[in-house]
Protein backbone atom coordinates (compact mmCIF):
# COMPACT_ATOMS: atom_id res chain seq x y z
CA UNK A 1 0.00 0.00 0.00
CA UNK A 2 1.50 3.33 -1.02
CA UNK A 3 1.38 6.36 1.27
CA UNK A 4 0.00 9.83 0.51
CA UNK A 5 3.39 11.30 -0.27
CA UNK A 6 4.15 8.63 -2.88
CA UNK A 7 0.60 8.74 -4.18
CA UNK A 8 0.75 12.49 -4.84
CA UNK A 9 4.01 11.95 -6.76
CA UNK A 10 2.31 9.38 -8.97
CA UNK A 11 -0.76 11.57 -9.44
CA UNK A 12 1.45 14.43 -10.49
CA UNK A 13 3.50 12.25 -12.85
CA UNK A 14 0.33 10.95 -14.47
CA UNK A 15 0.12 14.47 -15.91
CA UNK A 16 3.62 14.24 -17.35
CA UNK A 17 4.16 10.67 -18.52
CA UNK A 18 2.19 7.50 -19.28
CA UNK A 19 1.89 5.56 -16.06
CA UNK A 20 1.99 1.77 -15.78
CA UNK A 21 -1.00 -0.40 -14.99
CA UNK A 22 0.55 -1.35 -11.68
CA UNK A 23 0.94 2.31 -10.74
CA UNK A 24 -2.60 3.06 -11.79
CA UNK A 25 -3.97 0.29 -9.61
CA UNK A 26 -1.90 1.43 -6.64
CA UNK A 27 -3.24 4.97 -7.04
CA UNK A 28 -6.85 3.85 -7.36
CA UNK A 29 -6.56 1.65 -4.27
CA UNK A 30 -5.14 4.52 -2.29
CA UNK A 31 -7.70 7.03 -3.55
CA UNK A 32 -10.59 4.78 -2.54
CA UNK A 33 -9.48 5.10 1.03
CA UNK A 34 -8.08 8.61 1.22
CA UNK A 35 -10.23 11.71 1.02
CA UNK A 36 -7.26 14.09 1.24
CA UNK A 37 -5.71 12.57 -1.89
CA UNK A 38 -9.07 12.61 -3.69
CA UNK A 39 -9.26 16.33 -3.04
CA UNK A 40 -5.65 16.69 -4.16
CA UNK A 41 -6.41 14.87 -7.42
CA UNK A 42 -9.32 17.20 -8.22
CA UNK A 43 -7.18 20.21 -7.41
CA UNK A 44 -4.40 19.03 -9.75
CA UNK A 45 -6.94 18.87 -12.56
CA UNK A 46 -8.02 22.39 -11.68
CA UNK A 47 -4.42 23.68 -11.63
CA UNK A 48 -3.84 22.41 -15.15
CA UNK A 49 -7.08 23.92 -16.37
CA UNK A 50 -6.31 27.25 -14.73
CA UNK A 51 -2.75 27.45 -16.09
CA UNK A 52 -3.96 26.67 -19.59
CA UNK A 53 -6.61 29.31 -19.39
CA UNK A 54 -4.21 31.93 -18.08
CA UNK A 55 -3.10 33.30 -21.49
CA UNK A 56 -6.70 34.32 -22.16
CA UNK A 57 -7.15 35.87 -18.75
CA UNK A 58 -4.16 38.16 -18.49
CA UNK B 1 -1.93 45.31 -48.48
CA UNK B 2 -3.05 46.60 -45.13
CA UNK B 3 -0.87 48.19 -42.53
CA UNK B 4 -0.93 47.46 -38.87
CA UNK B 5 -2.27 50.26 -36.80
CA UNK B 6 0.56 51.05 -34.36
CA UNK B 7 -2.00 51.89 -31.72
CA UNK B 8 -3.65 48.54 -32.06
CA UNK B 9 -0.27 46.89 -31.63
CA UNK B 10 0.44 48.98 -28.54
CA UNK B 11 -2.90 47.84 -27.15
CA UNK B 12 -1.62 44.26 -27.09
CA UNK B 13 1.71 45.22 -25.64
CA UNK B 14 0.86 45.21 -21.93
CA UNK B 15 -0.84 41.83 -22.30
CA UNK B 16 2.25 40.41 -23.99
CA UNK B 17 4.54 41.88 -21.33
CA UNK B 18 2.50 40.22 -18.59
CA UNK B 19 2.65 36.94 -20.43
CA UNK B 20 6.41 37.16 -20.91
CA UNK B 21 6.97 38.22 -17.29
CA UNK B 22 5.21 35.12 -16.01
CA UNK B 23 7.67 32.99 -17.86
CA UNK B 24 10.85 35.07 -17.59
CA UNK B 25 10.39 37.19 -14.46
CA UNK B 26 12.86 39.71 -15.72
CA UNK B 27 11.47 43.03 -17.01
CA UNK B 28 14.38 43.60 -19.38
CA UNK B 29 14.16 40.16 -20.96
CA UNK B 30 10.37 40.45 -21.16
CA UNK B 31 10.72 43.82 -22.85
CA UNK B 32 13.19 42.35 -25.37
CA UNK B 33 11.06 39.37 -26.40
CA UNK B 34 7.94 41.49 -26.71
CA UNK B 35 9.84 43.97 -28.85
CA UNK B 36 11.02 41.15 -31.11
CA UNK B 37 7.47 39.84 -31.29
CA UNK B 38 6.07 43.19 -32.36
CA UNK B 39 8.79 43.57 -34.97
CA UNK B 40 8.00 40.09 -36.31
CA UNK B 41 4.32 41.02 -36.42
CA UNK B 42 5.03 44.15 -38.41
CA UNK B 43 7.22 42.18 -40.81
CA UNK B 44 4.36 39.83 -41.57
CA UNK B 45 1.59 42.38 -41.47
CA UNK B 46 -0.44 40.65 -44.18
CA UNK B 47 -0.82 37.65 -41.89
CA UNK B 48 -1.66 39.91 -39.01
CA UNK B 49 -4.49 41.51 -40.93
CA UNK B 50 -5.97 38.10 -41.71
CA UNK B 51 -6.18 37.07 -38.08
CA UNK B 52 -9.56 36.76 -36.45
CA UNK B 53 -7.82 36.94 -33.12
CA UNK B 54 -4.64 39.03 -33.44
CA UNK B 55 -3.85 38.60 -29.76
CA UNK B 56 -3.76 34.81 -29.97
CA UNK B 57 -1.56 35.10 -33.02
CA UNK B 58 0.81 37.50 -31.24
CA UNK B 59 0.98 35.21 -28.21
CA UNK B 60 1.87 32.37 -30.57
CA UNK B 61 4.85 34.35 -31.88
CA UNK B 62 5.81 35.41 -28.37
CA UNK B 63 5.85 31.78 -27.19
CA UNK B 64 8.42 30.92 -29.85
CA UNK B 65 10.55 33.93 -28.92
CA UNK B 66 10.47 32.93 -25.26
CA UNK B 67 11.39 29.33 -26.05
CA UNK B 68 14.28 30.53 -28.23
CA UNK B 69 15.52 32.75 -25.44
CA UNK B 70 15.28 30.01 -22.79
CA UNK B 71 17.07 27.64 -25.12
CA UNK B 72 19.92 30.09 -25.58
CA UNK B 73 20.18 30.70 -21.87
CA UNK B 74 20.04 27.01 -20.99
CA UNK B 75 23.30 26.62 -22.89
CA UNK B 76 24.88 29.29 -20.76
CA UNK B 77 26.35 27.95 -17.56
CA UNK B 78 24.62 30.35 -15.14
CA UNK B 79 21.23 28.77 -15.58
CA UNK B 80 21.50 25.71 -13.48
CA UNK B 81 18.10 24.37 -12.65
CA UNK B 82 18.68 22.07 -9.75
CA UNK B 83 21.10 24.30 -7.94
CA UNK B 84 20.08 26.27 -4.91
CA UNK B 85 16.45 25.37 -5.21
CA UNK B 86 16.00 22.77 -2.57
CA UNK B 87 12.32 22.62 -1.96
CA UNK B 88 12.40 19.50 0.15
CA UNK B 89 11.43 21.76 2.99
CA UNK B 90 8.01 22.21 1.47
CA UNK B 91 7.49 18.49 0.95
CA UNK B 92 8.68 17.78 4.49
CA UNK B 93 6.21 20.30 5.87
CA UNK B 94 3.28 18.85 3.94
CA UNK B 95 3.77 15.21 4.91
CA UNK B 96 4.38 13.45 8.18
CA UNK B 97 7.26 11.06 8.56
CA UNK B 98 5.00 8.09 7.85
CA UNK B 99 4.12 9.63 4.46
CA UNK B 100 0.60 10.74 5.39
CA UNK B 101 -0.65 14.28 4.91
CA UNK B 102 0.21 16.52 7.84
CA UNK B 103 -2.96 18.39 6.96
CA UNK B 104 -5.08 16.61 4.31
CA UNK B 105 -6.34 18.84 1.48
CA UNK B 106 -9.87 20.10 2.02
CA UNK B 107 -12.47 20.50 -0.69
CA UNK B 108 -12.26 23.69 -2.74
CA UNK B 109 -15.51 25.52 -3.04
CA UNK B 110 -16.69 26.19 -6.63
CA UNK B 111 -13.24 26.36 -8.25
CA UNK B 112 -14.75 26.81 -11.73
CA UNK B 113 -16.27 30.11 -10.71
CA UNK B 114 -12.86 31.37 -9.65
CA UNK B 115 -11.74 31.20 -13.26
CA UNK B 116 -14.16 34.01 -14.03
CA UNK B 117 -12.90 36.20 -11.20
CA UNK B 118 -10.19 38.73 -12.07
CA UNK B 119 -8.92 38.76 -8.51
CA UNK B 120 -8.30 35.02 -8.66
CA UNK B 121 -5.86 35.55 -11.52
CA UNK B 122 -3.94 38.11 -9.48
CA UNK B 123 -3.59 35.58 -6.69
CA UNK B 124 -2.57 32.94 -9.23
CA UNK B 125 0.16 35.21 -10.62
CA UNK B 126 1.38 36.06 -7.14
CA UNK B 127 1.53 32.39 -6.17
CA UNK B 128 3.49 31.71 -9.33
CA UNK B 129 5.96 34.44 -8.40
CA UNK B 130 6.52 32.98 -4.97
CA UNK B 131 7.88 29.78 -6.44
CA UNK B 132 11.62 29.57 -7.00
CA UNK B 133 12.40 30.87 -10.47
CA UNK B 134 13.29 27.62 -12.17
CA UNK B 135 10.47 25.66 -10.54
CA UNK B 136 7.98 28.22 -11.80
CA UNK B 137 9.66 28.25 -15.17
CA UNK B 138 9.41 24.48 -15.62
CA UNK B 139 5.79 24.52 -14.46
CA UNK B 140 4.83 27.29 -16.86
CA UNK B 141 6.62 25.60 -19.75
CA UNK B 142 4.58 22.49 -19.02
CA UNK B 143 1.16 23.91 -18.24
CA UNK B 144 1.11 27.32 -19.80
CA UNK B 145 3.15 26.82 -22.94
CA UNK B 146 2.06 23.17 -23.11
CA UNK B 147 5.51 21.79 -23.86
CA UNK B 148 6.17 18.08 -23.38
CA UNK B 149 8.27 16.91 -20.45
CA UNK B 150 10.95 15.77 -22.90
CA UNK B 151 11.16 19.20 -24.46
CA UNK B 152 11.42 20.85 -21.06
CA UNK B 153 14.22 18.52 -19.93
CA UNK B 154 16.07 19.27 -23.10
CA UNK B 155 15.61 23.02 -22.88
CA UNK B 156 16.61 23.16 -19.23
CA UNK B 157 19.33 20.54 -19.55
CA UNK B 158 18.03 18.36 -16.71
CA UNK B 159 17.18 14.68 -16.40
CA UNK B 160 13.64 13.44 -16.92
CA UNK B 161 13.37 12.31 -13.31
CA UNK B 162 14.51 15.69 -12.08
CA UNK B 163 11.94 17.29 -14.33
CA UNK B 164 9.09 15.22 -12.80
CA UNK B 165 10.28 16.09 -9.32
CA UNK B 166 10.39 19.81 -10.11
CA UNK B 167 6.94 19.75 -11.72
CA UNK B 168 5.51 17.88 -8.75
CA UNK B 169 6.96 20.40 -6.29
CA UNK B 170 5.58 23.23 -8.37
CA UNK B 171 2.09 21.74 -8.19
CA UNK B 172 2.34 21.14 -4.45
CA UNK B 173 3.52 24.71 -3.91
CA UNK B 174 0.91 26.28 -6.14
CA UNK B 175 -1.87 24.18 -4.63
CA UNK B 176 -0.80 25.17 -1.14
CA UNK B 177 -0.60 28.84 -2.02
CA UNK B 178 -4.03 28.94 -3.68
CA UNK B 179 -5.47 26.95 -0.80
CA UNK B 180 -4.24 29.50 1.73
CA UNK B 181 -4.75 32.68 -0.24
CA UNK B 182 -7.81 32.05 -2.32
CA UNK B 183 -9.86 29.04 -1.29
CA UNK B 184 -9.72 30.16 2.29
CA UNK B 185 -8.38 27.07 3.97
CA UNK B 186 -5.82 29.06 5.94
CA UNK B 187 -4.80 27.24 9.04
Amino acid sequence: MIDCKHNTELLSQSYDRPITLRERIAMRMHLMMCRGCRNFEKQLTFLRKAARELPRKL
Amino acid sequence: MSDIDPEELQGHRSHLIRYAMLQLRDPNLAEDVVQETLVAAIESRAKFAAQSSPRTWLVGILKHKIIDLLRKRAREPQLNVAEGEDENELVDALFKENGHWADPPQTWNAPEQSLENAHFWNVFEQCNQRMPLNTARAFMMREFMEMSTDEICQELGISTTNCWVILHRARLALRECLDMNWFGNAR
